[in-house]
């Protein structure tokens, strides 16, 4: 790889030991991926994806120390993913201890470690730092040093933005420097396409099933999806963005797209149209039972698959100011049709703290309180993550979160439904 | 003895049991239960994966066409190797992706052992290599199934 001046000045230990191995660290990345040359960091903020104090992750907190104690910290202020905790989220005694005496121990001085590092408000913990009631939302064409991979695949995707699916650690390492490595899906070739996905379905289809049939076949590589602009319209509106924020987490943690088109809607799709196809490119058809195959497809992971759901989570990713004032106006509409008043299993609604507290001034978040819905800023998928909340018969219309812990997945109607005391079919 | 060349992304040699991974190796549904719990072994926890769920990581030849999942994975493989629960060895069949790249050359740079980490095997190297085999790895890419 050719080095600047600078870079190579860093690289020698011009700027120390860690900012040295830093460097090393991300020339030795883009060079596994065959780049050339490392390019500034254009993006006014960086996100990372590590936002929780797991007590046994101890050499990432090691790590981080060393990164502080060396003042190799962001030269970029950043967002960071949600918070593990939350005392509105229903848990009970042991639950309690548990997360905060055992598994997240580290959380107060891993929070304390982000401040130093750069951490733009104690606001900023959300996967949709893109929201703009959260402030991080990328222009058109910035190079950014992000992970979390939903956040990622929507600053391809819907913002136009170019960013590659970077780990944790790395992504704070590009802050750090202000240079990440010229490959991927920072080329105008790495965002060719190289699977035509043709969507032939009946209706609109659902946001998490369809993208995670797409990740499960397209893998890493990046779809041009033919056909859904015929129901999404071709307006980036709040509803649209909202459906591609769904559908996206869905094919990066079912797959792990980092960037799709959609014909006529996505902004280089409208500009480039086919032409960003690869050549060679491969089809997929998918139709309404090629999404019933994929659903079904879904194991259950709970040891009873009968039991009654204890908890719901819907918000993974985090809920949009938009979806929050939906779900409380159809969860409102469902339980007076029938005849109840509280949702009839414990449903926790999760949103950005920056989401929350707009919701909060709208009349809506009293109707929302009186279903009994809870409102937080968790992360469902680090709370689901231990044996006691493993145990759990937990319901959700994310796929990403029934990937990663044994959260059962129902689509949004189903979920509506069960909620509102209509039970599971 | 099948000998198969591949790229050493980290070059290093090992010698362990094969774990074959047909389908993406989710890092972190892989790992988050066995880091959490403190699982020496560091069996999988990963439902969707049939191929690994439930079966010990810890000093394995990994081998697996790429990861998939969460931007944690990096992290996550640079913590179990920081903590010795990584897998000895790590081989793909196709080109390695960004984050199992991040985490091999995380622990390369950041700790005290590399971990080997070879890749472009071939698909004909995860057609023939079976979980149980016992694998060599050279640091000029070359993998053996003893």
């Amino acid at each position: 790889m050719e080095l600047t001046k600078e870079q190579q000045q860093i690289l020698d230990g011009a700027k120390g030991e860690t900012m040295a191995k830093i460097m090393q660290t991300l020339v030795m990345y883009g060079e596994t991926f065959g780049a050339t040359k490392m390019v500034p960091v254009t993006g006014e903020m960086g996100h990372l994806v590590t936002s929780f104090g797991l007590g046994v992750m101890k050499p990432v907190y090691e790590l981080m120390d060393k990164l502080i104690a060396d003042g190799a910290v962001s030269g970029q202020k950043f967002t960071v993913d949600p918070k593990p905790l939350d005392k509105n989220v229903p848990s009970d005694f042991l639950k309690n201890l548990v997360f905060r005496k055992f598994m997240y121990s580290a959380q107060d001085s891993y929070d304390a470690q982000l401040e130093q590092l750069g951490l733009a408000d104690k606001d900023g913990y959300t996967c949709a730092c893109y929201f703009d009631q959260v402030g991080n939302k990328p222009k058109k064409g910035d190079v950014l040093s992000w992970a979390e991979s939903s956040a990622v695949v929507y600053a391809n995707s819907v913002l136009g933005a170019r960013c590659n699916r970077n780990s944790g650690i790395i992504e704070l390492f590009g802050s750090i420097v202000g240079y990440v490595p010229y490959f991927g899906l920072l080329t105008d070739e790495g965002r060719k396409a190289a699977w035509v996905v043709e969507v032939k379905t009946s209706a609109v289809p659902e946001a998490q099933i369809l993208g995670s049939a797409i990740g499960m076949k397209v893998m890493e590589d990046v779809p041009y999806i033919k056909g859904l602009s015929e129901f999404l319209g071709r307006e980036l509106d709040e509803k649209t963005c909202a459906y591609l924020k769904d559908f996206g987490a869905a094919t990066a943690s079912n797959g792990a797209v980092g960037l799709y088109h959609v014909e006529g809607l996505t902004p280089e799709a409208r500009e480039q149209g086919e032409d960003l196809i690869a050549p060679n490119a491969r089809t997929y058809v998918i139709d309404d039972a090629e999404l019933a195959r994929v659903k079904a497809s879904y194991p259950v992971m709970w040891k009873n698959p009968e039991a009654s759901p204890k908890l719901c989570f819907v918000g993974c990713p985090h809920l949009s100011l938009e979806q929050l004032k939906d779900w409380t106006e159809q969860v409102s509409r469902g339980l007076k049709d029938r005849g109840l008043s509280k949702v009839a299993v414990p449903t926790v609604f999760t949103t950005a703290p920056a989401v929350m507290k707009e919701f909060q001034k709208l009349p809506q978040a009293k109707t929302l309180e009186e279903t009994g819905v809870v409102l937080s800023y968790i992360c469902p998928l680090m709370y689901m993550n231990n044996p006691l909340a493993g145990k759990m018969p937990v319901i959700t219309n994310s796929n990403k979160l029934r990937t990663y812990t044994t959260a059962r997945y129902y689509t949004s109607a189903e979920i509506l439904d069960i909620i509102t005391g209509g039970g599971r079919k | 003895m099948s000998v198969f060349q591949g790229r050493p992304v980290i070059p290093g040699t090992a010698e362990a049991e094969a774990l074959v991974s047909h389908g993406g190796f989710n890092t972190l549904a892989s790992y988050q239960k066995s880091l959490m719990f403190g699982d020496k072994t560091a069996k999988c926890g990963d439902q969707n994966n049939p191929d690994l769920y439930q079966k010990p990581m810890a000093g394995t030849a990994l081998c697996l066409p790429q990861t998939i999942g969460s931007t944690t994975g990096g992290m996550v493989l640079y913590c179990a190797h920081a903590m010795e629960r990584s897998p000895a060895c790590l081989l793909f069949a196709g080109h390695i992706d960004s984050l199992a790249a991040a985490g091999a050359i995380l622990s390369h740079v950041w700790t005290d052992r590399p971990l080997p980490t070879v890749d472009c095997l071939g698909e004909e190297f995860l057609n023939t290599v079976k979980t149980g085999d016992r694998i060599r790895v050279y640091a000029d890419g070359k993998v053996e199934i003893l």
